[in-house]
């Protein structure tokens, strides 16, 4: 019963990763840049959220929907302000400018917020689900989280499969000019990204401080770095392999906390990656990139 | 229809195009024939927006283009099937048709649809395969079909028999007169100069970034000097 119980645990926090990745990902397919700063959108959702709950005293509903809106505006401006600017500059200086971003984010958040934490309360709280007489208990934030993020998962391959821009997004991220020739605007489509990707970084900077209730300015940096590893290690660039990653990363960390050790989860799940990464050099789902000459 | 005067461009400091000026008029094949890296993709790069000119003017029905955004280009009109084809190889072969009809209307587009599969009915067949598994002749068969998802005026062709078999150029080259006689004005560059002089009206010969001959494509066929250089003697 353990098991089931760390095994679902290890799904809830893999769907937060791999709803983390995503936003990763399709910046990584689109843009080609790894957008550093990812992580810190994910906690400015969580304060936003905190904001409106505990400061203005409006429902959760409000907060997730303004800690939606408020990323999503926020990832696109900082596309326009510190990316745009870049498109054709050496990918270290696009680099060095997320990280550059992700630090003006976090001491931002010192500015406004302090650096004390502050504790959160769960945007949902009803009746944990039991089960099996009362042998297995799954709290209200693990049943929402993996909801959220079978929900999200399923939406964004629709939307990416089915709908224009969508197709639009993939075009872009397969041949720029070719999709430029075709009359697809891509500084629109990188933007449309960027505002989708942030925009799910807000849903689990609220689904994280929800699970792991105590906000700080550095909350995203960690969980950044691990949906990172998952998207990589699900192949960047590459959707499915975001949500497998994800995941994946989640149940090993729990799993490996469980059983092996705990001081040790971060390490095996790094190892993981190192070894997946040995074997399959482009991650589990990743294509071939054949490069161009 | 489209008139180029004077474009000058640049890759850094390498002068690619030289104050080359040429016309295609309404209904024409207009082709652009010389030898690699003589600057003919660099000009048609250039009037579909992908490279910007240093001096010059490229106008297309009577209004600049100078400066409008690649991706604005499509809907006047002028579509590009670029070198090497660049299809989506990841989409389906249907989807890379939805993305030639991005402008357009829906219904539009499926209008256009259902003409470039009366066209091509091979890639009717295979409208759910990914286009990274068809044959060099099909891929340039959706390229075209993916241009003319447009409904251009004018369609750009770029290199189109590069890599393929002689039976498949020969097929390509009557595709692309069938098209100019359906109304579509092409302008068409090529290294294969003799098809490529078989089927248009006029051409023009570009040396190192240079115009250096224009004449009546039944001319260029018969010039001596032509023939020396580009239809092997």
């Amino acid at each position: 019963m353990d098991f089931i119980l760390h095994l679902i645990n290890g799904i809830s926090l893999g769907s937060i990763y791999a709803i983390i990745a995503l936003g990763y990902t399709m910046v990584y397919g689109i843009a080609k840049m790894l957008n550093f700063a990812h992580g810190d959108v994910i906690m400015v959702g969580g304060y936003i959220s905190f904001v409106v709950t505990a400061n203005l005293g409006l429902p959760p509903a409000v907060a997730i929907v303004a800690a939606v809106a408020v990323c999503t505006a926020l990832g696109v401006i900082i596309e326009k302000l510190a990316y745009k600017p870049l498109r054709a500059a050496p990918s270290l200086a696009v680099l060095i400018t997320a990280i550059g971003v992700s630090y003006f984010l976090q001491n931002a958040a010192l500015l406004i917020w302090s650096s004390n934490p502050k504790s959160y309360s769960s945007m949902f709280s009803f009746e944990p689900l039991r089960l099996f007489n009362n042998r297995l208990s799954i709290t209200s934030v693990t049943i929402v989280t993996v909801v959220t993020g079978i929900v999200v998962m399923a939406a964004l391959t629709l939307i990416i499969s089915k709908t224009k821009m969508g197709k639009a997004m993939r075009a872009v991220s397969e041949d720029k000019d070719a999709a430029q020739l075709m009359g697809i605007g891509v500084n629109k489509t990188i933007s449309i990204t960027f505002a989708i990707g942030s925009g799910l970084a807000a849903i689990a900077g609220v689904l994280l401080a929800s699970a792991y209730p105590i906000i700080m300015p550095t909350m995203g940096s960690m969980p950044g770095i691990k949906a990172f590893t998952a998207a990589v290690f699900g192949g960047i660039g590459s959707v499915p392999g975001a949500m497998l990653g994800g995941i994946l990363l989640g149940v090993i960390e729990i799993i490996g906390r469980a059983y092996i050790s705990s001081e040790l989860s971060d390490a095996i799940v790094f190892s993981v990656l190192i070894i997946v990464l040995l074997v399959k050099p482009t991650g589990l789902l990743g294509k071939k990139i054949n490069e161009k000459v | 229809m489209l008139k180029v005067n004077d474009i000058n461009v640049y890759y850094g400091s390498i002068h690619a195009v030289k104050g080359v000026s040429f016309e295609v008029n309404e209904g024409e094949i207009v082709t652009l024939i010389g030898a690699n890296g003589a600057g003919k993709s660099t000009i048609l790069n250039s009037v579909a927006g992908l490279l910007k000119t240093k001096t010059g003017s490229i106008e297309f029905k009577e209004k600049s283009l100078l400066g409008t955004a690649p991706h604005l280009i499509v809907s006047k009109g002028l579509a590009m099937c670029p070198e090497g084809r660049r299809i989506f190889l990841q989409m389906t072969v249907e989807e890379n048709l939805e993305m030639g009809g991005y402008t357009r209307k829906s219904d539009e587009a499926d209008a256009s649809l259902i003409d470039v599969f009366d066209r091509f009915p091979r890639l009717k067949e295979r409208r759910r395969q990914q286009a990274g598994t068809l044959s060099g002749g099909e891929q340039q068969m959706l390229a075209i079909g993916r241009a003319l998802m447009s409904k251009p005026e004018l369609l750009m062709l770029d290199e189109p028999s590069m890599g393929l078999a002689p039976i498949l150029v020969d097929q390509i080259f009557s595709i692309v007169k069938e098209l100019n006689d359906a109304g579509t004005t092409i302008l068409l560059v090529e290294q294969n100069a003799r098809m490529a002089l078989s089927i248009a009206d006029r051409g023009y010969v570009l040396e190192t970034g240079k115009i250096v001959t224009s004449a009546s494509a039944k001319a260029l066929l018969n010039d001596d000097a032509v023939r020396k250089a580009y239809l092997g003697g």
